[in-house]
């Protein structure tokens, strides 16, 4: 597990809790993570927002995000703590390093694929078609 | 159940029109993908204002059969309206 890792920690907050609160508990969260050997990229507080449903019959909820680097020991070891918090209403962590590559794959493919087209494009009749059959219609 | 989809307007170009005589000639304009020409790569889930759009009132997803998104945003979109959907971003399900 030497391989480096980045999660994205969604969180939220029981909206009664005051917003140094909210703050001891996200940092709280971030003090877990480094000394599991983690590392924090970003926080962010998205604020108070309505919640799409009802959680714990509670119709808001204060939104804290981080990113985190790791090895996914510190994620396990902050997921149970979040768990047995009554505070916090919900947690998501997704991994973004894979899908973030993934991003890049597509972005080199495009860049690789717009380098071409000027040299071939006649070559490439389905570019048009599009066009001719609106012509077409149209007449 | 699925022909509300085709009596609501989602704000996407819908030029076909089913009660037309289809002539061997006429063709359904086909529908482009938003994502493909905004070059995205990734579809964040915590964009809720991009992801409402895909969304209808009843909270499901809508279609790519409607929208006209290609198939690999389409499953970028499903992935982030779920994810969404798990930290009440979006609704699984609106009344």
């Amino acid at each position: 597990m030497a391989e480096k890792r980045t999660y994205e920690v969604v969180f939220i907050v029981d909206p009664d809790t005051a917003d140094d609160e909210v703050m001891r508990l996200s940092e709280g969260v971030q003090k877990i993570i480094t000394t599991q050997g983690g590392s924090i990229t970003k926080t962010e507080m998205m604020g108070k927002r309505q919640l799409a449903y009802e959680i714990n019959h509670k119709k808001d909820g204060t939104y804290v995000l981080l990113e985190v680097e790791g090895s996914g020991a510190e994620i396990a070891e902050v997921e149970r703590r979040m768990r047995v918090n009554d505070q916090i209403l919900r947690y998501m962590t997704v991994r973004v390093d894979e899908m973030r590559r993934r991003a890049e794959k597509l972005k080199d493919r495009r860049a690789r694929k717009a380098a071409k087209q000027p040299s071939n494009g006649k070559a490439k009749p389905v570019e048009a078609e599009p066009d001719s059959d609106e012509e077409e219609s149209a007449a | 159940m699925s022909a509300n989809y085709e009596d609501r307007d989602f704000g996407f170009e819908r030029e076909y029109d089913r009660t037309m005589p289809r002539g061997p000639r006429r063709m359904q304009r086909r529908k482009i993908c938003r994502f493909c020409i905004e070059k995205v790569d990734l579809i964040d889930f915590k964009d809720v204002k991009l992801l409402q759009s895909y969304v209808p009132e009843r909270g499901k997803i809508l279609p790519r059969r409607i929208s006209g998104v290609c198939a690999t945003h389409q499953r970028m979109l499903a992935e982030a309206i779920k994810r969404a959907r798990n930290i009440a971003l979006l609704p699984y399900a609106a009344d």
